[in-house]
């Protein structure tokens, strides 16, 4: 026995990369399947982002241009099913693979065959998600929060589909979220207590309960939606006894706490970036764990507030005002931390930090839109308008995908070991704020004047502000392939990076070589 | 390795081809559900889907028994430190949290169908108006009496909770304490007793089964109660179904613990298997008693 421990240790210490294909479908490697998820989130960036483009030219001007209502509404629903579950969700859970064990000190991810797994049933979910775009009746067009009965009665056959897609990429999440809570609570090295733990760790761990917690009752409310579809149960009708609304609890239990899984590993990221930049320790360090949980906690209570207008109880209707106005005090320490973190820094603005400080503004004014839409008696007006859209846009692309976009430009060094170009990452950053807010801005006011959200035509007197709209949307889409570019250009042609680019970056990850050996922390580092 | 600290030399398994196999069985296995859904609702007569989902089905099954036996190998090989098999507690501990919040959402549904959505067609409480849409519908739980009877034949009568359920819930905390017996015996190293009081287990897990199946049976048969007879059909038989699904795959895991400890498996201080496996048996009885109290009996 021990023979072979031994063996197999001398091999360990030594072995690099397999050679070939087999290195990434069989591999056990945090880095690999990070990188592999990474580049899978970007791959459904573009599908999704190009499902975008054709909503933003089809809304250009008034009238049916390029697109039947039909295709439409299944251009709507997708971009949002591939953004949410394809994009962002498993951008984050690459940088989770990434970056938690290095800054842990962990070997590896705790499971590493079951790391694998998670990443590789995305393709396939995607595969078969996206392959309903070419079935009989066409792909889902019940819009991504798919409400009954237009996902159950009114379906299209591809729906069923859409159900099974969902139950195995929820699988996948669960299974990612176990891997990195393992690796956390068990996977540090000594000394590193849990509030020494960067916030990105502390972030991450918070999401992964959450997406326990979540995921399985998305599967709940898409199992629900197969037995009407298929075997004639009552669940979404209320001919039978049950109701349409339960539809809209089931998803919004699930609903409300997959956006703060879309969000609080962004927090992460800034609460990286940021004190590296302004080279001063992160301000309240422990308040922005308190606040983390804190949101997390609130964000089970709050789930109706997405259905103001349904026709809940009038105290149903006071209960999720003021628990949903109560997310802005946690978050409102957040903002005021990073804020007063820059406070009297030695600032300097590279590329991550270009996006980190835009991500604190921009977001903050999703956030504000968003406690307009809390007030009850207001979203009477504002519900399901552009309005709407305006404020979720706002905090998932200068919000989540902007933090991404930091997130890469900051560790790409570390991957890789080389420096991207700053000017080309600067010009990416300046088009892209400009794109996103020409994109989105004008949205308020459409929504503010009636615009309903998920229509391919419209009244004429919307016509200015959606071409504005259109055009800030080819501008943002437009800039994501020099985004493209940079990235492949610094790993294929990039200068060689340092260990620590950023002289105010703190943490593990910055105490290994650029690019970080296919295995670091083997031994565990010792923390003080 | 035993002289080896906490956190030195965790076992990272170099390469492995079974992950990959997996997601692609089961994508195999829910695209062959999937499609064979369709067929059965558009009535085509031709379909050939069940294939895919039993070659998916089948490649799950080999990988799984594949997957456990290597994690179970490297166990006895020494590969497996202290910390890592932590990483294994904290891996199932969680997996069955998740199993909790699914059935969470379907107990959650039945909640709120009967004490909110169902008198509320009934005419009473803050959305009494809906009652409007079903003029005369009258609410009482169990619902012998659908808002449209038309669409949703109603049942005749329920299941009572007082007959099969009462033995039902009997069998199964007999058999979490057979479970725990064994457990406290493999604890002391009697290994027979292990085996007998396992093997109980096993049998009373079966026995509940070939009740619940009877207890379907008398249902569909008997009662006109079927997942079609409106939203306490559809409660029903989904929470109990999902249940039952889960006590099979808790039988499962139990015979292969059985099967393990004939074959000599499992140490004192060292038989997470069977731990788990018990953990996923307790937590299964939980959600009994649960749906006892709250599908049967109120």
């Amino acid at each position: 026995m021990t023979t072979t421990t031994h063996d197999h240790d001398h091999d360990h210490a030594h072995h690099g990369p397999a050679k070939g294909i087999t290195r990434w479908l069989y591999t056990t490697n945090h880095k690999d399947i990070g990188t592999m998820y990474l580049w899978f989130s970007f791959a459904m960036f573009l599908l999704g982002g190009s499902f975008a483009m054709v909503i933003r030219a089809e809304l250009f001007q008034p009238g049916l241009q390029l697109v039947q209502p039909e295709f439409f509404n299944q251009m709507t629903t997708m971009h949002g099913l591939i953004m949410v579950f394809g994009a962002v969700m498993p951008a984050f859970v690459g940088l989770a693979n990434w970056m938690i064990p290095m800054m842990v000190g962990a070997p590896d991810m705790a499971l590493p065959r079951m790391n694998n797994l998670s990443f590789w049933i995305l393709p396939f979910a995607f595969a078969m998600l996206a392959s309903t775009l070419f079935m009989d009746g066409g792909a889902p067009n019940f819009g991504w929060t798919f409400y009954a009965p237009l996902s159950t009665t009114y379906a299209p056959d591809s729906v069923t589909f859409f159900i099974f897609a969902v139950h195995i990429m929820g699988a996948s999440s669960i299974m990612g979220a176990i891997n990195i809570i393992a690796t956390i609570l068990n996977m540090r090295a000594p000394g590193m207590t849990l509030m020494k733990m960067p916030l990105f760790v502390w972030t991450w761990l918070i999401t992964a309960y959450l997406l326990i917690a979540v995921m399985p009752v998305l599967a709940g409310v898409v199992t629900m939606m197969l037995m009407d579809i298929h075997f004639g149960t009552a669940f979404f009708n209320a001919a039978g006894g049950g109701s349409p609304v339960l539809f809209q609890h089931v998803f919004w239990f699930f609903g409300h706490p997959e956006v703060y899984i879309m969000i609080l590993p962004a927090f992460g990221i800034v609460s990286a970036i940021i004190p590296a930049f302004a080279r001063k320790q992160l301000f309240g360090y422990s308040s922005m764990v308190y606040a983390t949980a804190s949101i997390a906690f609130l964000s089970f209570i709050v789930w109706a507030h997405h259905m103001f207008t349904v026709g809940i109880p009038f105290l149903g209707e006071a209960f999720f005002m003021w628990s949903t106005m109560l997310i802005a005090v946690p978050t409102g320490v957040k903002v005021f931390n990073w804020v007063t973190t820059m406070f009297r820094g030695s600032m300097t603005f590279e590329t991550p930090m270009l996006f980190a400080v835009c991500f604190v503004v921009l977001f903050t004014i999703g956030g504000f839109s968003g406690l307009m839409l809390a007030v009850a008696p207001a979203d009477f007006q504002y519900h399901d308008t552009y309005f709407v859209v305006a404020h979720f846009h706002y905090v998932l692309v200068p919000g989540a995908v902007f933090s991404i976009m930091a997130a890469v430009y900051y560790w790409l060094p570390k991957w890789s070991g080389k420096m991207y170009n700053e000017t080309l990452g600067k010009v990416h950053f300046w088009l892209s704020f400009i794109g996103v807010n020409v994109l989105f801005f004008p949205q308020h006011f459409l929504g503010l004047a009636g615009m309903p959200r998920r229509i391919p035509d419209y009244a004429l007197q919307f016509a200015d502000f959606n071409m504005i709209s259109s055009m800030g949307g080819f501008l943002f889409g437009a800039s994501q392939l020099l985004f493209l570019y940079i990235v492949v250009n610094t790993v294929v042609a990039g200068k060689p990076a340092p260990a620590k680019p950023w002289d105010g970056a703190e943490g593990l990850e910055w105490t290994v070589d650029s690019p970080a050996p296919y295995h670091t922390f083997s031994t565990p580092p010792k923390i003080d | 390795m035993s002289s080896s600290a906490n956190h030195e030399h965790y076992y990272v398994p170099a390469q492995s081809r079974l992950p990959i196999w997996m997601a692609f069985a089961m994508f195999l296995t829910v695209f062959g559900l999937g499609s064979m859904m369709r067929d059965m609702s558009n009535g085509a007569t031709d379909s050939n889907a069940q294939w895919f989902f039993i070659a998916g089905f089948a490649v799950l099954a080999f990988v799984l028994y594949s997957w456990f036996s290597e994690v179970i190998r490297e166990n006895h090989a020494g590969l497996n430190s202290p910390q890592l098999k932590q990483s294994y507690v904290w891996g199932m501990g969680w997996f069955i949290f998740s199993e909790v919040m699914f059935f969470a959402a379907f107990f959650g549904a039945l909640f709120y169908v009967r004490n909110l959505v169902g008198p509320w067609l009934g005419g009473e409480g803050a959305k009494g108006v809906s009652n409007y849409l079903y003029p005369g519908f009258e609410f009482s739980w169990p619902l012998l009496n659908n808002p449209d009877n038309a669409l949703f034949q109603a049942p005749e009568e329920v299941i009572h909770a007082f007959g099969l359920p009462l033995i039902n819930t009997i069998i199964l905390v007999i058999s979490s304490i057979t479970l725990t017996i064994a457990h406290h015996a493999l604890r002391a190293e009697h290994r027979t007793q292990l085996k007998v009081w396992l093997g109980i287990t096993i049998l009373l897990g079966i026995a509940f089964l070939i009740l619940q199946a009877e207890e379907y049976i008398e249902a569909y048969t008997h009662l006109g109660l079927t997942l079609e007879s409106g939203i306490y059909g559809s409660t029903f038989f989904m929470l109990t179904g999902f249940h039952g699904a889960h006590v099979t795959i808790g039988t499962l895991m139990l015979i292969v613990q059985f099967v393990r400890a004939l074959r000599g498996h499992f140490k004192p201080d060292d038989h997470f298997g069977f731990e788990a496996s018990a953990w996923y048996w307790h937590f299964v009885d939980v959600v009994w008693l649960c749906l006892f109290v709250l599908v049967y009996w109120i």
